[in-house]
This record gives C-alpha cells, sequence and structure tokens, in this order.
C-alpha cells in the first residue's frame, strides 16, 4: 500500500466516525469534551455554529452520529450489549444547562450588504440559509404559512417531544439576527416572486404531503381517517384534542411513532401501529420503537391493508392480508400472502403515516425551474442550484424527506452557493473545510485531553412518570441528564477526534507502541495489497469501511500499519514511544460556512466565529 | 512509565486459548519502566509465548533479582506466583523453590547486572546443576537503574552515551552457559519477536536448564551510537543461524524449506519442535561447535542470535538427586512417616 496522505483533511475526518456521519459535520467530541468540562455554553456554540438547533436536535434529531459511534464497535464482545455514546442526549444537555446570557455570544445582525434573499418556508433548511446569509449582512426574508416559525419542527414533531419553548428559543435566535419573518403569508407563485427584486430564492418548503391509502372503504369512512402529519399538525395547532377509544396507526416511520404516542395522550385507550413490513426493516428509528412500545402500543408486522370497514359512514374496523417476507437471489424482498385467513383489527379512528411526498403545485411549470420525473426539481447535488440560477432548494425539498440534520447541512452549502453567486464567483468550486491538528501533549505523560478509557455503559435518560406523561400531550417525556449522569457519559466518548499521528522517521521499531496497544491496532510488518495487509496484521482488519493507517518504509524496510476501527484513542501508544514518533494531536474540522471564508479572497463581513 | 491504567477493553476477534484465556489475561500490572524498553517487549513476549501454549497462570511461578530487568514479572502474568529475590539470588532462590514443587513452571528473570555480575557464582551453579527452568537474561549492557554505567556484559570498545570508551572485557553469559552444562541456550533480540516468542516457548517445554539471552536496548542510556547494543547495532550485526517455525508439528503455514534445512527436535512431553535452519552448516545439537561458532562471530562484532544449542535428552536436577515424584506439599502424613517397618528397614540398610 502507498503511504496514507494524512495532509488529506478526508483522512482524519473519517477517523472521526461521528462528525463524518452528521451531515452537518459537528464536531462531535469536542463539545463532548466541553460538556465534561462543565462550559455548557462554549458547548452550546460548537453546536449551533454547525447545526443551528441544538435544543431541537438535542430531543429530536436522527442521529446518524450514533451507529457510526466507535464506542459501539469497541464494546463488541466486551459487553453484553454494545451501545454508542449517547450523542444526541448530550447535545441536549448543553442546551439544558447553558446559561442565559446565551444571546450576548450570538452575531449580531451587520450592516446590510444590499442583497435580498427570499426564503420558501420557515423550517430547518430556510432558517439555517437565514441564519448563514442574515449573519453576513443579507437582507433575508422568510416567508410561511403559518404564523410562527419552524416549519416542520413546530408542526409535526409532538410537544412531549419537543416542548414549544425550545423551538421559540432557537428560531428565535435566527429571526433576531435582523431577519424579516413574513408568517401567514404563503407563497402562492413562483412566477410572482420571481417578478419581485429578489437577488436569490431560496425554497426549503419541505414535503408537506402525506401519502394516502387508496383502499375500499377510504372514502366512504373518511370522516374518521386521518393523514399522519396533517393530523399531528393540527393536534400541534390544538384544533385536535381528542381521538377516539380504539386508534390502528398505519406505517413503520418516525411519523407513526410520533402519531400513536399522539393518540394515546389525546384519550385513546387501545392504539396500535400496523406494519407491512418485519418490526426489524421498519424506517422509524429503534429507540422511537422502543419508545412507542414502552407506552404500551404494540407494533403488529406483516399485515397488509386491505380495507376499511364501516357501518353507515362510521368506520368499524380495518381488514389486514397476513404477508411474508421472501428474499430473492440478489437479497430483495418481497412480501408474499402467506394464505393464512385475513385478520380484521376493529378500530374508530385510522391514522395513515405511510410517507411523505413533496408537492409544488405554487411553482408554475413555466417559470423555468425544471423537475424529474418524480416531481423534484432537478438540482446540482452540490450546490443545490436550480435551472434558474438564482433559485435554490434544500431540505426535503430538495431530494425527498430526510430528516432536520439533513434539512440543516443543505442549509449551509446553499447559503455558500448564494453567497458566493452574489459574488459573481463560480459556485461549483467549493470551500475548503477549515481544519486544525494540533498536539494535545502537555508533558511527559501529560495530555490535554483525557485519555483514561471509561468502562461505563451508556446511561439511560431518565422519563417522567408513565401516568403524568399519558396524561398529557404537552408534558415532556424525556427529562434528560442531569450534569452528574451527563459527566458520566461524556466521558464514555473515546474523543476519536485526538487523532494517533505516526512520524515514520522518528520511529526506531522498538515495538513498545504494539506492545501497549490494548486493542492490537498496530503491527509492524512488509508492505502488501490492502487486501493481503488486512488478513495478516495483529489483529484482522475485518471492517473494510475503516481505514489502514500506513507509514512509508522504515529502516528495517518494513511499514507501520494501523488499523483506525477499534483504536481507543487513549494515546499509549504516544506515552510509550520513546522518541514522539507517535503523537496524539486534535483535528479539528470545521465546514466553512457562508462568509469571506467561502470565497476566493474578497474582504467582506465577519463570519461567524466558533467561540470555544 | 504510563499512569493511566490499560484500558481493559480488547479487539472484538481476541480468542480465549484451550484453557479459557485471553492474551490479555497474562498481562499483568502496567510496566513503569522507560518508554521504548526492549525489556516491555520481552514482557510481552513471555505474554504471548504462555498464551499459545495454553499454560495456567497459576502453575507458574517467576522469579527475579534487582534492577529494571528483575521488575519486569510485575508487568506480566498477573496471576502467577511472584518472588522478588535480594540482588543476585534468584538462581539459588529458584533452585529452592524447584525442589519443593516440581510441577510448576518455574521462569527466572534477570538482567546483566543481576545474573554477570553480583550473581554471576549463583548464575553458574544453576547452570551447572540443571535446574528445569527458563532463565530469561535481559541483556542491555548497562546499569540502568543507576543511570547507565557499563554493565559486565558490555562489549571492549563499546562507547557509553557519555562518550567514555569500556576498557574491560566482556562476560559471555551464553559462553559461560554453554561451557557450565545448560541444555538449552538461546539469544533472541527484543526487537524481534518473531523469532523470541518461539524461543521461549522451546524453553518452556525444554526439560532441564533453558538460558536464554535476549538483547534488549536501553533507550534511556545505551541506544547511540557507538553502543553495542543499540537496536540499530543489533539489527546490522545481528546473525540468526535459524528459526524455530512451529512447536508440536502444528500444520505448517509457510513452503515446506529444501532437505537438509529442518532438523526435528523432539520435546520431553512427546511434541516435536521443527528448526529451520538459516546456516546449512549449523548443528544446534553440538555443544563444541555451538560454542565455537559463537565465540568466532563474536570475535567478528556479529551477535549470533535463535537456537544456539539444544540438548533433547536433558535430565534436570531432580533426576540427579533423585528426589520424590511429586510436589512436597503433595506428601501427605503416611508418606513422611511411613511407619516403624519402614524405619526397620532404612536402619537394616545402614548396618
Amino acid at each position: 500500500m502507498r503511504p496514507t496522505d494524512v495532509d488529506d483533511p478526508g483522512y482524519f475526518h473519517k477517523v472521526v466516525d461521528c462528525q463524518w456521519a452528521c451531515p452537518a459535520h459537528t464536531p462531535v467530541p469536542e463539545y463532548i469534551r466541553l460538556i465534561a468540562q462543565g462550559r455548557y455554553d462554549d458547548a452550546y456554540m460548537v453546536n449551533w455554529v454547525s447545526n443551528v438547533f441544538p435544543g431541537v436536535l438535542g430531543r429530536t434529531c436522527d442521529r446518524p452520529c450514533e451507529p457510526a459511534c466507535r464506542r459501539g464497535r469497541v464494546e463488541e464482545q466486551n459487553t453484553a450489549k454494545p451501545e454508542p455514546v449517547a450523542i444526541c442526549r448530550l447535545k441536549r444537555v448543553a442546551a439544558d444547562f447553558k446559561g442565559d446570557d446565551m444571546r450576548a455570544r450570538l452575531p449580531r445582525a451587520p450592516a446590510k450588504n444590499g442583497k435580498r434573499v427570499a426564503c420558501i418556508g420557515a423550517g430547518p433548511a430556510s432558517l439555517t440559509v437565514a441564519r448563514d446569509l442574515a449573519s453576513q449582512g443579507y437582507a433575508v426574508t422568510v416567508f410561511d404559512g403559518e404564523q410562527k416559525a419552524g416549519g416542520f419542527i413546530r408542526t409535526q414533531i409532538p410537544r412531549f417531544r419537543l416542548p414549544e419553548s425550545v423551538i421559540d428559543e432557537e428560531c428565535g435566535y435566527i429571526l433576531n439576527l435582523g431577519v424579516e419573518f413574513r408568517g401567514g403569508q404563503r407563497v402562492d407563485s413562483m412566477s410572482a416572486l420571481l417578478a419581485e427584486p429578489w437577488d436569490a430564492v431560496f425554497v426549503g418548503c419541505g414535503a408537506p404531503r402525506g401519502r394516502d391509502l387508496d383502499i375500499p372503504g377510504r372514502r366512504e369512512a373518511a370522516a374518521d381517517i386521518h393523514i399522519g402529519i396533517d393530523w399531528l399538525a393540527s393536534v400541534s395547532f390544538g384544533h385536535v384534542s381528542s381521538v377516539k377509544k380504539r386508534v390502528i396507526v398505519l406505517g413503520g416511520g418516525n411519523t407513526a411513532m410520533d402519531c400513536c404516542r399522539s393518540a394515546r395522550r389525546l384519550g385513546a385507550d387501545e392504539v396500535r401501529v400496523v406494519v407491512r413490513s418485519g418490526y426489524e426493516e421498519m424506517k422509524a428509528s429503534p429507540w422511537e420503537k422502543e419508545d412507542a412500545m414502552h407506552e404500551g402500543i404494540p407494533i403488529i408486522n406483516y399485515h397488509v391493508p386491505k380495507a376499511f370497514l364501516h357501518e353507515n359512514g362510521t368506520l368499524t374496523g380495518m381488514v389486514f392480508e397476513i404477508v411474508k417476507a421472501v428474499y430473492d437471489d440478489q437479497g430483495r424482498r418481497s412480501l408474499v400472502p402467506t394464505g393464512e385467513a385475513d385478520v380484521t383489527i376493529p378500530c374508530d379512528e385510522v391514522l395513515i403515516a405511510v410517507g411523505q411526498e413533496n408537492s409544488f403545485p405554487w411553482i408554475e411549470r413555466d417559470c423555468g425551474i425544471a423537475f424529474d420525473r418524480w416531481g423534484l426539481p432537478e438540482l446540482d447535488a452540490k450546490t443545490f442550484q436550480s435551472t434558474v440560477p438564482k433559485v435554490f432548494f434544500g431540505g426535503d425539498a430538495a431530494f425527498g424527506p430526510k430528516n432536520i440534520i439533513t434539512a440543516v447541512a443543505h442549509g449551509h452549502e446553499a447559503a455558500v452557493s448564494i453567497d458566493r453567486f452574489l459574488h459573481d464567483e463560480p459556485i461549483a468550486k467549493r470551500p475548503p473545510p477549515h481544519v486544525n491538528l494540533v498536539s494535545q501533549k502537555m508533558g511527559i505523560h501529560e495530555w490535554s485531553y483525557h485519555n483514561a478509557v471509561s468502562n461505563d455503559l451508556r446511561s439511560k435518560v431518565p422519563w417522567a412518570a408513565a401516568q403524568k406523561a399519558l396524561a398529557s400531550i404537552k408534558v415532556e417525556v424525556e427529562l434528560g441528564f442531569d450534569p452528574v449522569t451527563a459527566l458520566k457519559e461524556a466521558e464514555r466518548c473515546l474523543n476519536c477526534d485526538v487523532q494517533t499521528v505516526f512520524t515514520e522517521k522518528q520511529c526506531i521499531e522498538c515495538d513498545a507502541c504494539v506492545d501497549i496497544c490494548p486493542m492490537d491496532c498496530i503491527t509492524f510488518t512488509d508492505n502488501g495489497e490492502e487486501e493481503d495487509l488486512r488478513a495478516r496484521l495483529k489483529a484482522p482488519a475485518t471492517n473494510a469501511e475503516q481505514a489502514l493507517y500506513v507509514s512509508g518504509p522504515l529502516k528495517t524496510s518494513r511499514i507501520m500499519v494501523k488499523d483506525e476501527d477499534v483504536c481507543l484513542h487513549c494515546g499509549l501508544c504516544a506515552e510509550r514511544c520513546p522518541t514522539g514518533a507517535w503523537d496524539m494531536q486534535k483535528f479539528l474540522l470545521q465546514t466553512t460556512q457562508a462568509g469571506p471564508a467561502c470565497r476566493d479572497g474578497k474582504p467582506g463581513t465577519v463570519r461567524v466565529v466558533n467561540a470555544a | 512509565m504510563t499512569y493511566i491504567a490499560r484500558p481493559r477493553l480488547h479487539h472484538p476477534t481476541l480468542v480465549r486459548n484451550k484453557v479459557g484465556y485471553t492474551r490479555r489475561d497474562y498481562e499483568g500490572k502496567i510496566s513503569t519502566l522507560c518508554a521504548g524498553c526492549g525489556h516491555d517487549s520481552i514482557s510481552a513476549a513471555i505474554v504471548q509465548a504462555c498464551w499459545e501454549l495454553d499454560i495456567e497462570p497459576h502453575r507458574v511461578a517467576k522469579l527475579s533479582g534487582i534492577g529494571c530487568s528483575s521488575k519486569t514479572p510485575d508487568y506480566f502474568l498477573g496471576a502467577s506466583h511472584g518472588f522478588n529475590t535480594v540482588h543476585g539470588r534468584m538462581p539459588s532462590v529458584l533452585t529452592g523453590a524447584n525442589l519443593a514443587n516440581r510441577d510448576l513452571l518455574y521462569l527466572g528473570v534477570s538482567g546483566d547486572g543481576d545474573s554477570a555480575s553480583i550473581g554471576l557464582g549463583q548464575f553458574a551453579h544453576a547452570m551447572r546443576r540443571g535446574v528445569r527452568m527458563v532463565y530469561i537474561v535481559e541483556n542491555n549492557g548497562v546499569y540502568g537503574l543507576t543511570k547507565g554505567q557499563f554493565s559486565a556484559t558490555a562489549d571492549r570498545g563499546s562507547k557509553s552515551k557519555k562518550g567514555v570508551v569500556n576498557a574491560d572485557a566482556p562476560v559471555d553469559l551464553i559462553g559461560m552457559a554453554l561451557q557450565l552444562g545448560a541444555t538449552y541456550v538461546a539469544r533472541g533480540f527484543s526487537g524481534d519477536k518473531a523469532q523470541l516468542v518461539p524461543l521461549i516457548e522451546g524453553a518452556i517445554g525444554h526439560g532441564g536448564a533453558a538460558f536464554i539471552d535476549v538483547i534488549s536496548p536501553c533507550v534511556a542510556f545505551n541506544n547511540h551510537a557507538g553502543s553495542t547494543r543499540s537496536y540499530d547495532y543489533v539489527r546490522e550485526h545481528n546473525d540468526a543461524v535459524n528459526r524455530i517455525d512451529f512447536i508440536d508439528l502444528a500444520p505448517e503455514v509457510t513452503a515446506e524449506p529444501g532437505a537438509g534445512e529442518v532438523i526435528t527436535v523432539p520435546q520431553p512431553d512427546g511434541t516435536m519442535m521443527r528448526l529451520r535452519k538459516l546456516h546449512t552448516d549449523y548443528d544446534p545439537t553440538d555443544r563444541v561447535r555451538a560454542m565455537d561458532h559463537v565465540q568466532a562471530h563474536q570475535a567478528r562484532g556479529e551477535i549470533v542470535t535463535g537456537l544456539l544449542y539444544v540438548d533433547s535428552h536433558a535430565t534436570d536436577l531432580h533426576e540427579g538427586l533423585n528426589t520424590v515424584k511429586r510436589p512436597l506439599n503433595a506428601l501427605t502424613e503416611a508418606d513422611l512417616c511411613p511407619g516403624a517397618a519402614a524405619l526397620a528397614k532404612v536402619n537394616a540398610s545402614l548396618r
């Protein structure tokens, strides 16, 4: 293999699994260390700069970081149930315990630069664009059909998961940057908007249409059948405050989980979730499924809806066909009827949560914005620019329904595009990330991070008493970690951003690092092809997703190979190295956001600076 | 040294041996030696060898004297018996322990000061008597604990860190062991575990006095230009006579060597050790030629490594003394007080 190029920011970035997996590339270990130090304000700022909604995401994020977390892999064969660090809930800790003077640390609206940007929809993507651009002097106007900003965050996430005060606070931080918010003003015509003098338009209107289920009885019993996301919005705004006694929720995604738990709180005695697929293949996050079941809601799988039963328009039940999963040679799944008799489940109300679709009835098809055959706008995948150069898309509106953190990531990239576009710079050229790599050595065996590895297992988040939680839709269920538990959980973080950096010309091949490494990550051996090398290391490197760190030839013509997979970043290799060939260096990567830093060297206003 | 304990987390693929332990179970406390010390590699090699041979840690007694090397038994086999003796007296204590309980595996760990200076007489007599043991000298040529004075094994003409040239002739522990009757004599290098681990395994399986001289560079005081115990010097002058390919004729992993390049040596427990020759003219079962070869190469400044001599029909102290076959702690009152009839028989034989 060729020596690893550690000057490529991508190499060490990939070692920080959580940050790599996060669509917004939040420097996770950096803020977890700040939480461990009790520096909640600083931890909040690291988050705010990167993901804009720490309090919201700390409760509701899809957490792609957690399945990626190295802790889950290193606990394999070491604990009964390997679990990642509770990254998401630690984020909430930063939001919960930050001081009252947060506003003082946020950027202030600078002098306007004279450019006007319209954002359609006030969801996470639009608000991210608004924050990134307003803090750079753009005059940003956000339009939304609702009275308050937040979009999906406000309308579809039930209050028992996300209190309204958190939404108000974090949307407020953005609107306070001098953003003009036109609530209750739905944009009905793109052509009309384009006729107005906007320098750029960002469309972040989400995927607002819930899929329906066209099976017998749907029209007749319509009064008792609701589309999940619309129903959640009605609950959110207080238009719906009760349900009938027996409720069936159709669908296996997170919306279905929110529907069933909301129904439980609005007075339903019997709530069932019924899904076509198997339990394991459900789209909902594992923890959301667990939370629903924890509240006594059964999830019935392999049941395909066949008909709604009704008596004179009053829903009485549903008929399901029982299926099983069959896999073909290519591993593709199909659901095949088992031949068993259909099942009838009595019910009084049904919530359909079987997916969401994009819908752009307000964008005239002759206004220049091209759409593909799935009804999605034709966009450049990196710049988010549509076929009308000054119109950009992001969030669910861009590539279909995803999640909040993805919408935020889109927002940052679209803001960079808009900033470069309005400075007449080519937007296809993307700014490199801001990267810093600094030794953490303080003394002979002292590091500026806590390198002792905790053996604690993942801490559970405390819940409000079930009786209290189920009594009202407004009582938040999860209570969040207290500072002591937060510290304990933060200590589980392996500090994967503190990199093991190897300098081959210093190495005397004494084997000290090989002998001390608790995870058998390091091997000195003859060079070979990657596949061959992976098989003959001190411990086999079977996780091909994880890189091998390979040095150039050493004095004995062997090479150093380090399997990054289960490295604890404990720094023992560096402590035992007599020559300093190993060093622990903190790798901090921040994606470049809109502002002078994202442009090709033209001076401008000050960008949002990470205060930590 | 290191302040934090070694994390107990281990690689997910770590396997257990026949007696149910992982390699990590053979470790001891975290080493307090200097970073990069060759001795730590020797500890790791001992851990590896004991794990591979399925040795139960509680059936091992590790004894040492005084010095950097003699601290190391604290850093491996944490679940074994240990005895830290007075300086240089490890061989006597080990001999006594062995006489009392012949069932344990005895691991004597010593250094060049402990064995070649203050304990030279002890070393000599343990070898003479053929005590069944694995005697490892972690040989770095300096007194590390007292900041790097030449030890008795330092080569004449080698330079100290301060630039002083050593005027004294070295004690040649390999030569002495061969001469005094050790029946398994080997030399290894801490920087080459592929060679060292099988050497230790061979010694553990050996039926008599096994001696391994391990060159172990002192990174703090003897790893500079002019030293003959530095990593660079040893690597440049290392002349391995053979490689132990495998023990117990386990399925072969490397290509079959040509005829005449391999010899098999029986082990006392009935298993076989296969040696791959690196010098076709070198015969490790010929003691006199082995001494000659080592001396000749030493005179040229080369460091001969590998299994230098093995007597596969070795006997040990117990055979010479015709001692009881069981450990003393397993003898019951009936064994120790056989009664009046037995006494009468003994008395009769003396009349």
